[in-house]
């Protein structure tokens, strides 16, 4: 059904773009041209804003009356001011990045991170109010003003990291929903603010983040420290939930491209085609707003929101098993433009273990290359510059080729690994082990680990082990808070240092609750999911890392901010466990009643018929001949026989 | 199934496809609750507007319904019913509220047009897959997986619909007409009585389509002035990034001071129970040596 429904897009597609051209070319009169800072956007409606983007080019300038009052004007910053044009108020500029880091993995599987990052020079957390948005998508600084968030973290993932085959992503994320929030100092109920903001986050993602409520979610006391600004932290203002149960599907990736400048259209976001994009083996699409320096000084705070879509194509399912990857095989499309929007619009490549191509051959080549220190090592990548036009060569289109000429070759070990398996057996009892890798020789280095269990597996905390390379491990800190039934989860954070070269195992034993019978869902043989655990480590690293938070480097490289040379910040998240509870059989109440009647009916229907049941004596039924010889001597008047 | 009916419907009527005039769902709430309670639109006040039913008396409602059912009841997630009589009650209560100005019901189950019989609220036109009594069929097997895809009655309900544009005027009776017996195997049905307008007068595009008035002006609008940035002068003090990892700062970490309950009806009920047995023990004399 691929084809028909293929056609059916190409269709809407055809119908939109028609459509668009329609409203335009009635709408003539009036339009404003963000192009030129005379005409302003003040006479366009708010679905103007959203097809403004693809029309620019196309559109010529339209002198509007005076009247129209034109202090929006400035808020196109790559273009000059006319002097005619007064500006009472400067308004607050704001900047679009989107990148795209193409990663060839070594089991022959090939990675693609998109970064979408939108900087908006407004600081929130001094109240200032907005009224105008540009590249900010309104519906999430509406949430964030309104429920006075500080930072927001939320990810939607199909499908498990393999860290031992794939390496380190550059952005983690468990499986299923998670969603993490800081919030301001100002708030007086966090648990209202929450619910709330996990209802309103639903529709825009149209997830089932509705389910999210105090069963699930938990409050870190020393993981999850906020990855922007802070003057202090406060963990009373952090909620972290996952939802491990939750599937992401088209509906899911509909709403976050619409949250981009330019949509689908232009840019880097054609590539997102649902078709081929969950046709993977990992793909997760998350959206970050947090707090940033504006400049090196760091006096004024941006807000800045990432959308990150991480995505792994399996070389047997979507590459045929061909070692042979490009653009239009991953994602169906090829690349015509940059997003005008954006003022940095870059594809990297990297080939750090191809330096004299051997491994693998690039095509279109491209002499641009850039060096970067990402989770602790520097790699060398290939660029494609899209603003340039040349990149796009003489056909107007970039389709990036990568073809592997030999498959030798070792992968780094990753320095931090972690698995987490359910044993035991029966429906009663069980154990959960959480294993943590150190795969560094010589260099041990603490991890936290955080463990959010639901109510229904009761942990028994004092059967809770620690050990490394057979020894026990003491941890230098726990927080343990008990769960309460159908009220809070339980909630376990450790910080155990790793010693080196070794694997650390974490044990604690659990019982298994019966629920009751309306609190299982319609599949509940199925089995119910404990969300992942996260394991939270500074690791050493082999280069020095960047600590300059400004200087222009890639989206990649500066996600988790480093505050010193020799160590680089990481999170793993291990697998969510599928656990069965005891399960009663919902066919039985039917039977049980069927069979209950009965034996009540024919049990006590028998005893009140012999209790009650009066006898009489009665003479037999007479034959026909006496019956007849009966009447005639009743005839003749002689008593009967 | 419900994914081909939403494709045909974006791609080839609504323009644009805005997000509020298609719901959506997610699996984990279909409930028999949710779907009542999205229609007649008693939702708990946190509900986000596109999981809303934002209808009023001038909005045609179509409503399609397909899985497994039975005489009087439609499967939901295998683990609940919806029935007839709480399905015409929703109407109803819709039709009391100026929900909806026409309704279309089409439903795709076994024994379908036991779900419209119990209607009785105005301007609702219903049509089944097939009769009480009857099966409604599955379409063609896949035999890579080894599941049937699709109904029969939706299919060629599906391959009616993609004949038809935006300015199409087939009416209701061309609908009616859709998978006759020889196709469907079952009978399907329809019922009209209950609808207001002739069903010969009423175009399908009613309710398969929708049109987004766009209203021309030439006029220019004065918008109120932005709103001023609070402040331009900067901090005095730095802002700065979180270690994400104080180990230091963690090992040393208080615990955090509980607030203090009042002990609850447990502890009290238990040491009141202590205390009484004691006194009636040793006798009351002892009192005078605790206080």
């Amino acid at each position: 059904m691929a084809a028909p429904r293929c056609s059916r897009c190409a269709w809407l597609l055809l119908v939109f773009i028609y459509s668009l051209y329609v409203v335009v070319k009635s709408e003539e009169p009036t339009p404003g041209d963000e192009q030129h800072a005379s005409v302003v956007d003040n006479p366009q409606t708010a679905a103007e804003t959203e097809k403004q983007p693809t029309e620019e080019r196309r559109w010529e300038a339209t002198q509007v009356d005076e009247t129209v009052p034109d202090d929006a004007a400035a808020s196109k910053q790559d273009l000059p001011v006319p002097d005619s044009v007064l500006t009472s108020t400067p308004a607050l500029k704001d900047e679009f990045q989107e990148e795209l880091v193409i990663r060839p993995l070594h089991s022959g599987d090939i990675y693609a991170s998109f970064q979408f990052r939108t900087v908006w020079e407004t600081d929130f957390t001094r109240g200032s109010k907005v009224s105008h948005y540009r590249l900010f998508p309104k519906s999430l600084g509406q949430v964030i003003s309104k429920f006075s968030v500080r930072e927001l973290h939320i990810s939607f993932t199909q499908g498990y990291w393999r860290t031992m085959q794939w390496g380190q992503p550059y952005l983690p994320s468990p499986p299923g929903a998670e969603l993490w929030v800081w919030f301001q100092d100002t708030v007086t109920d966090v648990d209202a603010t929450w619910k709330e903001l996990t209802n309103v986050l639903s529709g825009i993602f149209c997830a089932s983040l509705n389910f999210i409520d105090s069963t699930n979610t938990v409050q870190p006391s020393a993981s999850f420290k906020p990855l922007g600004i802070a003057n202090g932290t406060d963990h009373r203002f952090l909620r972290y939930a996952t939802l491990p149960r939750e599937i992401v599907c088209t509906e899911n990736l509909t709403p976050w491209k619409k949250l981009l400048p330019c949509g689908s259209k232009a840019g880097l976001a054609v590539l997102l085609k649902s078709e081929k994009l969950f046709h993977s083996s990992f793909h997760s699409q998350a959206v970050h707003i947090r707090p940033v320096c504006q400049d090196e000084p760091c006096k004024t705070a941006s807000l800045e929101l990432r959308q990150t879509l991480n995505v792994v194509f399996d070389l047997h399912a979507s590459g045929q098993g061909k070692r042979e990857w490009s653009l239009f095989k991953m994602f169906s499309r090829t690349l015509t433009e940059a997003c005008p929007l954006a003022s940095s619009s870059k594809i990297y490549i990297d080939v750090t273990d191809n330096p004299q191509e051997d491994q693998f051959e690039l095509s279109p080549a491209t002499h641009l290359l850039s060096q970067a220190v990402v989770l602790g090592d520097r790699r060398t990548f290939s660029v494609y510059d899209l603003t340039q036009q040349v990149t796009f060569g003489t056909v107007r289109s970039l389709n990036v080729l990568i073809r592997w000429k030999s498959t030798e070759g070792d992968m780094l070990r990753p320095l931090l690994h972690a698995e987490r398996y359910v044993a035991g057996y029966g429906l009663q009892t069980g154990e959960i082990h959480t294993l943590m890798y150190n795969n560094h020789p010589f260099r041990s280095f603490p991890v936290l680990l955080l463990d959010s269990v639901p109510w229904y597996l009761r942990l028994y905390v004092h059967t809770l082990t620690v050990t490394s390379k057979g020894k026990d491990n003491k941890p230098s800190y726990i927080h343990y808070q008990p769960s309460k039934d159908r009220m809070r989860p339980h909630l376990l954070e450790m910080l155990v240092q790793l010693p080196p070269h070794s694997v650390t195992e974490v044990t604690v034993q659990f019982e298994r609750a019966l629920l009751k019978w309306t609190e299982y869902t319609p599949d509940p043989n199925h089995g119910f999911y404990v969300g992942s655990s996260v394991v939270s480590a500074l690791v050493p690293s082999t280069v020095a890392m960047n600590t300059n938070i400004t200087k222009e480097q890639p989206l990649f490289s500066t996600f988790f901010p480093t505050k010193e040379e020799s160590s680089y910040f990481i999170r793993v998240y291990t697998e969510p466990l599928l656990v069965n509870l005891p399960t009663p059989d919902f066919s039985m109440p039917y039977n049980v009643i069927c069979l209950t009647c009965t034996v009540v009916a024919v049990g006590y229907g028998s005893l009140y018929n012999l209790l009650t049941r009066s006898f009489q004596v009665e003479e037999p039924n007479p034959g026909l001949a006496k019956r007849i010889a009966n009447v005639i001597r009743k005839m003749r008047g002689v008593p009967p026989l | 199934m419900s994914e081909f009916v939403t494709d045909l419907l974006s791609a080839h009527f609504f323009r644009p496809c805005p997000c509020g005039l298609l719901k959506w769902i997610p699996a984990g709430d279909v409930t028999v609750e949710n779907f009542l309670r999205v229609l007649t639109g008693r939702l708990p006040p946190s509900t986000p507007r596109s999981k809303r039913l934002l209808s009023d008396d001038r909005s045609n409602i179509l409503i399609y319904l397909t899985g497994h059912g039975g005489n009087g009841f439609l499967k939901f997630q295998d683990s609940e019913e919806i029935s007839n009589v709480e399905l015409a009650d929703a109407f109803e209560q819709m039709w009391q509220k100026r929900r909806y100005n026409e309704l279309l019901f089409i439903i795709d189950t076994c024994q379908g047009a036991s779900m419209y019989e119990r209607f009785y609220s105005p301007n609702i036109m219903a049509l089944a897959s097939s009769q009480v009594g009857e099966d409604s069929l599955s379409h063609q097997p896949d035999l890579a997986i080894g599941v049937h895809l699709m109904d029969r009655y939706t299919f060629y309900l599906l391959e009616f619909l993609e004949d038809i544009h935006p300015a199409s005027k087939a009416n209701m009776n061309d609908l009616f007409k859709v998978c006759p017996k020889s196709q469907c195997v079952s009978t399907p049905g329809h019922r009209t009585d209950l609808f207001q307008r002739d069903p010969e007068s009423v175009l399908i595009t009613d309710f398969f389509g929708s049109v987004r008035k766009v209203e021309i002006t030439t006029e220019v609008v004065n918008l109120t002035d932005p709103i001023d940035p609070a402040n331009g002068e900067a901090r005095e003090e730095m802002y700065s990034y979180v270690d994400q990892l104080p180990v230091s700062e963690i090992i040393h970490q208080k615990p955090k001071q509980k607030d203090w309950h009042p002990p609850d009806g447990f502890i009290l009920g238990l040491w009141t129970l202590i205390l009484l047995v004691f006194f009636k023990t040793y006798g009351v004399k002892h009192l005078k040596h605790i206080f």
